[in-house]
């Protein structure tokens, strides 16, 4: 191990190690703008210039490998003078007009120039002005004040995986801009907004609206994925304007994903709903929370009355907290009911009785980074979880093979080793096939067998060979397609057959909070922690079942049932004709949801709250701002409506006494349980003339808060409802790009725009989910698409 | 002891008053300086620290960027100050107060501002009669700014070569 001294100081540095990661872990500043821990090293900066001793000149730090017996100088008169001469020459196109930069008051640059800038500029020619250039509803630019230390290139390259920005020109004519007229559309471009180390890319929905010092921070935990990343919530008096990553090196480092980031918009929208309001006689008109709580209270005891206590039902989104799945199924289940779901855009529900609780991803996220082999079943990581996406991504950069069993070709930012793309009614099949594969010679269990189809699939045996290459550095992950799957059951038996097998780990990874919801026992057929639920002997309804043998009353917390749930189609009908619906919802949505009561709750900004990620991992945080006008936190209003059910135990004064009640700490990642036996394959075949829907929720659809927040609804990933066929199928169809089709589901039919996606496998048809112009083809599987 | 018959026949002759009446004589007779306020008035520098005002530039353009610096700066935190991005794309404030109440008249803001937009006049005699009142809008501070632009550059431009 070298030693080096810098600055007199005697360290011991690991070999390789550069001279500014021996100062920076010895404490040491060094000035710098292009060196970035999680980035290559590009050294165009200059910034950090240090003297090292026998060195004919100053050498920068980020690129100069320490030596034994190396001598540094970080603040020498040669290093200084050197420093403060790149400072210089920075300073003479930079603009120097602070006061109207987003970024004054956290720029490295202005920080940097009070350091090691003059006071007066020797520079009298002409500055340099580029264009600012329009890269999307997201990052702002102002091209001038580009210093060019090409941070958000190498970002694109290196971590997003898709190079949406690149420099042109040489010396003064360089500019950082992206590909003729495209917009940058990477779900982590945020992530350059805070690597720019100077106001040449700013955040869009920020703008202007704030300045860093007079922000208060608070931590928070970002609800719209499974990956519970660490947020910093900054608010200005009461009103949260923006949110950044809180580094956390083993949930999501030092990064965020858009979705993260941006859908703090909707805590500001003007759709919040701020009063309760009640209807009576049809008109919605505001009322106080003692009114509003009694119509609740007497519409729902009126059902019980009228038809029994299981004739209602709770949904929650999967973006709830921990405390609040507690208390909606401890109220639920007070009044005598076992009907509370949070999987809303589940379909099968076959294994409930027999599986074990495992909402998880199957290993650590760290290890997924590190994994030698990963299979994605049904699942478009890249955009569902992205910041799973990265650490597949690094999996793949570090050597891993990775491979995809998926319904549609998505376009991800790591290299697939091999892949299966089949309809979406294939995919058991598929799935099947690799098992087999992987018991080369050995007995297939039968009821996998009964599912494995004749043919032999090349990528299948390459698939289970680099599954059993890898051993336990597998990781099967089941995605958001396979959980919602029609056949989702068969999916994870297999999945686990197929671990069982190769000796990888497997995962279904939840939507959201979902893992929160089994811990607190949000589900039917279970209580607290996944023990059996005493009573729920007796038919109780999951969140499939409540929607299609609909219930008298329902209680909403925060679900806009049309656009959440599998069958919106079925789930508006339901909400239509029950008796009692009382929605704790955080917006207006008295246009979406046929409710009697509407409750304001606070979002996840605003509440007090745990959350479990995929890995298990605990997280509770206190709200950022207090609740808008009278919106209440959801644990509180369930509270006091345990009060008025007369329910026992509902005397919490904290969200804590809940958590405690709840008694949570970790899950093991891995526990040992028998496979579920798959059911045998239902002779559900397609109808001639059908095509398969692909019907994944975008990534900016997936709650109520991302679909209200404004610029994401903008971004290029955000397209609207179409049906996306690849050429060969519009061919058939007899349609172009932009013509309209007829789309028929089971029971109605829709007319969408079309749009070629030569992703979609032949037979397929992508209609999204959770947008309201799909939502009465409901959860068909088979749709005819005609020319409209 | 003789410090104490000199005590005594000072008080026995009123030396102390004679003394006091001597003083009351000089000042009689001397030129006055009291003013007559508020019809006659004393000068003022053109430092003077009184009522605030918002300036524009000689095009009518708020000079005023929501750099936010004055309300950064402020100690008595009188100032409060909202800003977006205006329709031309510029920084711009949507609310800029200061409650007239909380403020010290310290100058702080002026001295922070990069743009001159926020100054002291050397109005100091105002009043409010409601409450709330006290809380002056940026619409009212701009005002005060174009109706006395002549006065504030004026003043400005005698204590540049200081600054």
């Amino acid at each position: 191990m070298p030693t080096i001294e810098i600055d007199g100081k005697a360290l011991d540095v690991e070999k390789g190690k550069m001279i500014i990661e021996a100062a920076d872990a010895a404490g040491i500043y060094i000035p710098r703008f292009c060196y970035h821990e999680k980035l290559s090293i590009a050294a165009n900066c200059r910034m950090c210039l240090v003297e090292v001793e026998k060195a004919p000149k100053p050498l920068p730090a980020c690129a100069t490998p320490v030596v034994d017996g190396m001598k540094v100088f970080t603040s020498s008169p040669l290093a200084v003078e050197a420093q403060k001469g790149t400072m210089e020459f920075l300073l003479i196109n930079h603009p120097l007009d602070c006061p109207v930069c987003d970024q004054g008051g956290e720029c490295p640059l202005q920080d940097q120039a009070l350091g090691y800038g003059k006071d007066i500029s020797r520079f009298a020619e002409k500055k340099r002005a580029v264009d600012d250039k329009d890269i999307g509803p997201l990052i702002e630019t102002e091209m001038t004040r580009c210093i060019h230390c090409t941070r958000c290139v190498r970002f694109g390259q290196e971590v997003a995986g898709i190079m949406e920005l690149g420099m042109t020109g040489r010396g003064e004519h360089s500019e950082i801009g992206t590909f003729l007229g495209h917009s940058v559309d990477s779900e982590l471009s945020g992530n350059m907004v805070d690597l720019c180390p100077v106001g040449a890319l700013t955040n869009k929905p920020y703008r202007f609206s704030a300045r860093v010092w007079e922000l208060a921070d608070h931590a928070g935990i970002s609800p719209h994925d499974c990956v519970g990343a660490n947020t910093n919530i900054q608010s200005v008096r009461g009103r949260v304007k923006r949110i950044l990553p809180r580094d956390n090196e083993s949930v999501n480092q030092c990064w965020l994903s858009d979705r993260d980031r941006y859908s703090f918009e909707a805590l500001n929208s003007p759709e919040r709903l701020s009063r309760p309001m009640v209807r009576r006689d049809g008109q919605w008109r505001e009322a106080d929370w003692e009114t509003a709580l009694h119509q609740a209270v007497s519409g729902i005891t009126g059902v019980i009355e009228n038809h029994g206590a299981d004739r209602i039902g709770a949904l929650a989104a999967p973006t709830s907290t921990l405390e609040e799945f507690y208390l909606l199924q401890k109220l639920m289940r007070a009044m005598g009911c076992h009907n509370v779901d949070h999987r809303l855009r589940q379909q099968d529900f076959r294994d409930d009785d027999e599986s074990i609780m495992r909402p998880w991803l199957g290993c650590r996220i760290e290890d997924l980074g590190r994994a030698r082999a990963i299979l994605l079943v049904g699942s478009n990581i890249r955009k569902d979880q992205p910041l799973l996406g990265l650490r597949v991504r690094d999996a793949a950069r570090g050597g891993a093979k990775i491979m995809a069993i998926n319904a549609m070709d998505y376009d991800f930012h790591f290299d697939v080793a091999h892949r299966i793309i089949a309809a979406a009614s294939d995919l058991p099949g598929r799935l099947a096939a690799v098992v087999h594969a992987a018991h080369e010679g050995s007995e297939v269990p039968s009821d996998v067998a009964a599912w494995a189809e004749e043919a032999e699939f090349e990528d299948a045996a390459a698939i289970a060979s680099a599954l059993k290459d890898a051993g336990e550095d597998a990781v099967v992950v089941l995605g958001n397609a396979a959980a919602s799957h029609a056949d989702a059951s068969v999916l994870k038996s297999m999945a686990q057959a197929l671990a069982q097998q190769t000796g990888a780990s497997w995962g279904c990874p939840s939507e959201g909070n979902g893992a929160a919801a089994w811990v607190a026992g949000c589900v039917p057929h279970r209580a607290v922690h996944a023990r059996p639920a005493t009573g729920a002997e007796k038919p109780v309804s999951n969140a499939m079942e409540m929607i299609d043998r609909p219930l008298k009353s329902y209680i909403l917390l925060n679900v806009e049932p049309t656009l959440d749930c599998a069958d919106g189609q079925a789930a508006k009908q339901a909400m239509e004709g029950a008796d009692c619906v009382v929605a704790l919802t955080v917006f207006d949505i008295r246009d979406n949801v046929d409710a009697d009561v509407m409750l304001p709750v606070a979002p996840y900004s605003e509440t007090s709250g745990s959350y479990v990620n995929c890995e298990g991992r605990l997280q509770s945080v206190t709200g950022a701002v207090a609740p808008l006008g009278e919106a209440r936190p959801a644990w509180k209003v369930l509270r006091v409506l345990g009060n008025l059910l007369d329910a026992e135990g509902f005397d919490y004064v904290t969200s804590e006494d809940v958590k405690n009640e709840v008694a949570w700490s970790q899950m093991p990642i891995l526990d040992e349980s028998p496979r579920c036996g798959v059911p045998a394959p239902n002779a559900r075949r397609r109808p001639a003339g059908a095509l398969v829907r692909i019907a994944d929720v975008p990534l900016y659809r997936v709650d109520a808060l991302v679909r209200r927040a404004v610029s994401l609804q903008l971004t290029a990933d955000n397209q609207p409802a179409m049906a996306q066929l690849c050429a060969e199928e519009a061919q058939r169809v007899g349609v172009e790009e932009g013509d309209r089709v007829s789309v028929a589901g089971a029971a109605a039919e829709v007319s969408l725009p079309v749009r070629i996606n030569d992703s979609v496998p032949t037979g397929s048809v992508y209609i999204p989910s959770a947008w309201q112009a799909t939502v009465p083809l409901g959860n068909s599987t088979f749709v005819k698409v005609s020319k409209a | 002891m003789g410090a104490s018959i000199q005590h005594y026949i000072k008080s026995f002759f009123l030396w102390e008053l004679v003394k006091g009446m001597q003083v009351t004589g000089r000042h009689l007779f001397a030129r006055k300086i009291t003013v007559q306020y508020p019809e006659e008035k004393t000068p003022k520098s053109p430092r003077f620290r009184g009522l605030h005002a918002l300036r524009r530039y000689p095009n009518g353009e708020e000079r005023c960027i929501a750099c936010k610096l004055c309300e950064a700066v402020c100690p008595a935190l009188a100032i409060t100050i909202e800003s977006e991005e205006r329709d031309d794309g510029t920084r711009r404030t949507t609310r800029y107060e200061i409650d007239l109440f909380k403020c010290i008249y310290c100058g702080f803001c002026e001295e922070a501002c990069p743009v001159d937009s926020i100054v002291e006049t050397d109005i100091h005699e105002f009043h409010f009669e409601n409450r709330g009142e006290n809380i002056i809008t940026k619409e009212q501070l701009l005002a005060i700014g174009d109706k006395y632009e002549n006065q504030i550059a004026a003043a400005r431009q005698q204590d540049a070569r200081y600054r």
